[in-house]
C-alpha cells in the first residue's frame, strides 16, 4: 500500500479543525484505508477500550471487597501478535496500566486472549521445575467460533474469505440458534457475542460455572451443538434419526425453516441451475423420487415461471413430494428436515471449544486483512447487523480527526465505535460484574460462617 | 463357586448377543438360582463374602480382572435394573450421588421437552417415570448426545440412564480396587496365606463348574457294537477324532488315552467292555500281551481300581482347551489345536453345510472355541444348543437326548 509511506511521517495526526474551511476538512481528515502500525498507535492511544476489557477479565477482582482474589487477573495469558508475525505467548499483567502501557508500547497486531492459569504465566518455568505440572489452566470463558469458511458448500454469493450480506444471514442463524439454547438450555447468562472482523462469529460465555467447565464438559457441549459431519467425501452431511427430534433440534428448526425459505432459498439460488439442484437431489436417498423431480424440473425450463419464483416453487415439490409418504423409502423420514439443516444449522469450529488452553481474539482488536474492528453484536438484533457497514480503523481515525479537541476520555464516544463499546457496558459487562460481586461477596461470607462454626466446639 | 456360576452365566449369555431385556431376566434368574439361602440375612453375607473372595481370586492378572470387571459390572447393572420403581429410587438415594429425584411440580413443567427427548429414542414416555434432576456438567456424554432434555442448566435423566451412570461409577471404583487388591495381594497376603487362601485361590478361576460325569447317568451303559455308530452321531469333534485316529493307527498317546477314555467312561461304557474295546485296537499294533502289561492298568486305574483308587472324572472342554498336545498327539480341542484348513475338513466330514462352517471358523477366529463346537452341535443336530457345549459328555447326553426325542417323534 503505497500510500501508507506517506502516512508514516504523519503519526500525529489531529489537525486542529479551526484552522480549516468546511469545503477542505472532508478531504484533509480523510485516512486511506489501511492498516498498519501508526493507525494502530492511535486506535490503541484513543479507541482501544483498555480499562473496560481490565474490568471483564477481573471479574470483580478488583481488591475492593476483602474476598477478591488479588492474583486473578495477574493469571491470565494475553498473546500478542506483532508485525512480522511475530508471537509473544504468555503475556501477564497485574493492573490496568501495564496492560494498557504493553499494548500502546507493542502495537500488536492481534491480541489473543487465553485461560487463567494457576499461577502467573509470567513464572511458569519456575513452577516447572517441581514437576507436578502446577502450571495450569484453572478457569476459561466457554467458546465457540463460527467461520463462514465452513459454509462453502453451500454459499453461492461468495466464496473464500468475501463476506455479503446474503451470506451473513447463515450468521444470523448461527446466533438466533446457539443463543436461545446457551440462556435455555444451559442456563447461561453472561454471553457475548462479536463480529469476528472479516467473516465469522465469536461468542463469549463467561458465567462462573462456565470459566470452570472441564475440557471433557466444554466437548459434550459442543457436541451437543453439532450435526452437520461430513467432508467433501461423504454424499449426505447431516443425519437425523427417522423418529422424533430432541427439543433442542425441535426447536432451533423452526428457526431454520423460516430462514431457509424466507431467505436462502432465493439469496442463494438453491434450485435455480441444474448443477445446484443435483446437489439437492444428491441428498435424497431414492432414485424414483429424484428422477421424478428432476423430470418435472427439466421441463420446468421451458415454461414461464419467473426466475425468483423458481427456487420457492421447486422447494414445495420437493417438500411436497416426500412427506407425501408415498415411497416409504428407508432414510426418507426426515429428509426434508435433513436438507433444511445441511444448508442452514450452525457449524462450530470444535476444537476451538473443547480446550481450556485455547487463544481466541479479543473483542475490539482490528482485523489486518479488512481492517475491520470486532465489535460486539446483539444477538437480540442480530437480524440487523451488517458486517459490510462496521467501522473501519481508516474510518475512525477519521472521525477523530473530525472530533476536534476534546477530553481524551470520550474520544471513542464521539466515534462510531462509541455505539459499541457503550453496548458492551450495558448489555454485557455491567451484568457481569454485578453478579460477579454478588458471588465473591456470597463466598466470602460463607467462609466466615465456615470457619465461624468449625470453632464451635 | 456359586458367585462364579453366576457370572459366567452372564458372560456365556452376552457372548450369545442376548439383548438387554433377556440378560436381566437371565441375571435374575441365575442369581436366585445360585444365590439363595434358607436365612434372608445370609443371602446378604454370601453375595458380600462371595464377591470378595472372587475379588482375591481374579484380581491377579489383567486378563483377569477385565472379566471379572466387565461381569461384576453387568451383574451390578442387571440387578439394579429388574429391581421395582420404588426400590431402584430407594437405592438411589442411599447411593449418595448428587443426583436428586425430580419432584411432580419439576416434571409437569418440563413434561413436553421429556416427551420428545423419549420420542427422539422411539420410546413412549411411561406415566409415571422417576426422572433425575442433574446440573448438566454431571453427565457429558448423555449432554454429548442429546439423550437427555436439559433445561436452564439442568439435565433431567431417566431410570435406565442413571443405571448407566451408577453402573459406570462401580465399575471405576471395583477397577481401582482390584488394582489395589492385586498390590497387597503380590506383596503381602500371598504369602500370608500361602497355607489357606492361596492354593483356593489359585485354583478357583480354573475350575469347571458344571455336572462332573463321573457317575454316568441317564442312558444305558454302551456296548462295543454300538460304538462305532455313536462315535458317528454323537461324540464331539474332539473325541470323534481321537476315536477315528484310533481305529485308524490302533493306537493313542497318552493324553489320546486319558481324554478319550474318561470320556468314554463318562458315556457309560463299563470297565469289562472299555478293557475288550482298547485291547481291540491296540493288540493289533502291539499285540495282546504287551497290552495286558503295559495298557490295561492305566484303564483300571482310571476306572478306580488301581493305586489310591480315585475315580478320575473325565475333562472338561475348559482342560481339554487348554492341554498342550503335541507331536503324534491327538488330544485336545479341535476347535483350538487344529489348522484352519484340517479343521474345516474335518467339520465336511460330519456333513456340515458351508455356511454353519463359515460361521464356526468365526467363532475358532476369535477363540470362542465352545461356542464353535456349540454351532457344530446345532448344525450336525438341526436343533438350538441354548447352554452351550461346556464338557464333551455334555455334548454326548444331550445328542443322544435329540436323537431320542427325534426316535420317539417318528415313531
Amino acid at each position: 500500500m503505497t500510500k501508507e509511506e506517506i502516512e508514516n511521517g504523519t503519526a500525529d495526526m489531529e489537525i486542529d479543525q479551526r484552522e480549516l474551511m468546511n469545503g477542505e476538512r472532508s478531504e484533509l481528515n480523510a485516512v486511506p484505508d489501511g492498516f498498519n502500525a501508526n493507525y494502530l498507535k492511535v486506535y490503541y492511544g484513543k479507541l482501544f477500550p483498555h480499562a473496560d476489557i481490565f474490568k471483564w477479565m477481573s471479574y470483580g477482582n478488583d481488591g475492593k471487597h476483602p474476598g477478591c482474589d488479588e492474583s486473578y487477573f495477574g493469571r491470565r495469558e494475553f498473546s500478542f501478535t506483532l508485525d512480522n508475525d511475530i508471537y509473544l505467548r504468555f503475556q501477564s499483567f497485574n493492573s490496568v496500566s501495564q496492560l494498557e502501557n504493553s499494548i500502546k508500547e507493542k502495537c500488536p497486531f492481534k491480541i489473543d486472549i487465553g485461560p487463567v492459569y494457576s499461577v502467573d504465566p509470567a513464572k511458569r518455568h519456575a513452577y516447572a521445575q517441581s514437576g507436578n505440572n502446577v502450571f495450569t489452566p484453572v478457569e476459561k470463558e466457554l467458546v465457540f467460533d463460527i467461520d463462514m469458511t465452513d459454509y462453502d458448500d453451500v454459499r453461492y454469493c461468495c466464496s473464500g474469505a468475501d463476506v455479503c450480506l446474503k451470506c451473513w444471514t447463515l450468521m444470523t442463524i448461527a446466533i438466533k440458534v446457539i443463543d436461545p439454547a446457551l440462556r435455555d438450555d444451559f442456563g447461561f447468562n453472561h454471553i457475548l457475542w462479536v463480529y469476528s472482523g472479516r467473516r465469522g462469529v465469536h461468542c463469549w460465555v463467561c458465567d462462573p460455572k462456565a470459566r470452570r467447565l472441564t475440557n471433557e464438559q466444554r466437548s459434550s457441549i459442543a457436541e451437543y451443538f453439532r450435526v452437520y459431519k461430513g467432508n467433501e467425501n461423504s454424499q449426505k452431511k447431516v443425519s437425523l434419526t427417522s423418529s422424533a427430534l430432541h427439543p433442542f433440534l425441535l426447536r432451533s428448526y423452526k428457526v431454520l425453516e423460516e430462514f431457509f425459505e424466507g431467505n436462502l432459498l432465493s439469496n442463494q439460488s438453491l434450485f435455480s441451475t441444474e448443477e445446484r439442484y443435483e446437489k439437492i437431489l444428491e441428498m435424497i436417498p431414492d432414485e424414483s423420487i429424484t428422477s421424478e423431480l428432476r423430470g418435472k424440473w427439466q421441463d420446468n425450463k421451458k415454461s414461464s415461471i419467473s426466475k425468483e419464483n423458481i427456487n420457492v416453487d421447486r422447494w414445495k415439490h420437493v417438500k411436497k413430494i416426500l412427506k407425501s409418504g408415498k415411497q416409504k423409502g428407508q432414510g426418507l423420514g426426515k429428509c426434508v428436515e435433513e436438507i433444511v439443516f445441511s444448508f442452514s444449522y450452525p457449524r462450530l469450529d470444535m476444537e476451538v471449544s473443547k480446550h481450556m488452553n485455547h487463544l481466541l481474539k479479543a473483542p475490539f482488536c482490528i482485523h489486518p486483512k479488512t481492517g475491520r474492528v470486532c465489535v460486539p453484536i446483539d444477538p437480540n438484533h442480530c437480524e440487523e447487523f451488517d458486517p459490510t457497514a462496521v467501522p473501519t480503523l481508516s474510518k475512525l481515525l477519521e472521525e477523530i480527526n473530525m472530533g476536534g479537541l476534546g477530553t481524551d476520555d470520550d474520544e471513542w464516544d464521539r466515534t462510531s465505535l462509541g455505539k459499541s463499546i457503550r453496548f458492551f457496558r450495558s448489555s454485557f459487562l455491567q451484568p457481569l460484574l454485578k453478579s460477579c460481586k454478588e458471588e465473591i461477596e456470597n463466598s466470602y461470607n460463607a467462609k466466615l460462617q465456615h470457619s465461624k462454626t468449625s470453632l464451635t466446639w | 463357586m456359586d458367585r462364579l456360576r453366576v457370572l459366567k452365566g452372564i458372560a456365556d449369555g452376552l457372548s450369545r448377543g442376548k439383548k438387554s431385556e433377556e440378560m436381566k431376566n437371565l441375571a435374575d434368574h441365575l442369581w436366585k438360582a445360585n444365590m439363595r439361602h434358607l436365612d434372608a440375612s445370609e443371602v446378604v453375607n454370601k453375595d458380600i463374602i462371595s464377591h470378595f473372595v472372587l475379588r482375591l481370586v481374579y484380581c491377579r492378572t489383567e486378563d483377569l480382572r477385565k472379566w471379572f470387571l466387565s461381569m461384576e459390572t453387568n451383574l451390578f447393572r442387571y440387578r439394579l435394573l429388574f429391581e421395582k420403581a420404588e426400590v431402584q429410587r430407594a437405592l438411589m438415594a442411599e447411593f449418595d450421588l448428587p443426583y436428586r429425584a425430580a419432584s411432580n411440580a419439576e416434571l409437569e413443567s418440563v413434561k413436553e421437552g421429556l416427551k420428545q427427548v423419549a420420542q427422539s429414542f422411539g420410546q413412549p414416555l411411561a406415566a409415571d417415570a422417576i426422572f433425575y434432576k442433574v446440573p448438566f456438567e454431571e453427565v457429558p456424554e448423555l449432554v454429548a448426545g442429546r439423550r437427555v432434555f436439559i433445561h436452564k442448566g439442568y439435565a433431567y435423566i431417566a431410570m435406565n440412564q442413571v443405571v448407566s451412570l451408577v453402573s459406570t461409577q462401580f465399575r471405576s471404583h471395583l477397577s481401582k480396587a482390584l488394582i489395589l487388591t492385586n498390590r497387597k495381594w503380590t506383596s503381602t497376603i500371598r504369602e500370608q496365606e500361602k497355607d489357606r487362601l492361596t492354593p483356593i485361590v489359585e485354583a478357583l478361576c480354573s475350575s469347571y463348574l458344571g455336572p462332573d460325569y463321573s457317575q454316568p447317568r441317564e442312558f444305558a451303559e454302551i456296548s462295543i457294537k454300538d460304538i462305532d455308530q455313536i462315535a458317528k452321531s454323537s461324540f464331539p469333534l474332539c473325541m470323534r477324532h481321537l476315536f477315528e485316529k484310533l481305529r485308524e493307527d490302533h493306537h493313542l498317546k497318552h493324553g489320546g488315552r486319558m481324554q478319550l477314555g474318561l470320556f468314554l467312561k463318562g458315556v457309560g461304557l463299563k470297565l469289562e467292555d472299555a478293557l475288550a474295546f482298547w485291547k481291540a485296537e491296540f493288540s493289533q499294533r502291539v499285540g495282546s500281551e504287551r497290552f495286558d502289561k503295559e495298557y490295561a492298568y492305566s484303564i483300571r486305574h482310571n476306572y478306580g481300581r488301581e493305586g489310591k483308587r480315585t475315580d478320575y472324572t473325565p475333562y472338561s472342554c475348559q482342560k481339554i482347551i487348554t492341554s498342550a498336545p503335541g507331536v503324534g498327539d491327538h488330544h485336545g480341542c479341535p476347535y483350538r489345536h487344529f489348522s484352519e484348513e484340517n479343521l474345516r475338513a474335518a467339520l465336511g466330514k460330519m456333513g456340515i453345510s458351508n455356511r454353519a462352517v463359515e460361521d464356526v471358523m468365526d467363532k475358532v477366529r476369535n477363540r470362542h472355541y465352545q461356542l464353535a463346537c456349540t454351532l457344530t452341535f446345532e448344525a450336525v443336530h438341526g436343533t438350538s444348543c441354548d447352554a452351550g457345549i461346556n464338557h464333551p459328555n455334555q455334548y454326548f447326553s444331550d445328542s443322544q437326548k435329540v436323537l431320542q426325542s427325534k426316535n420317539q417323534s417318528t415313531v
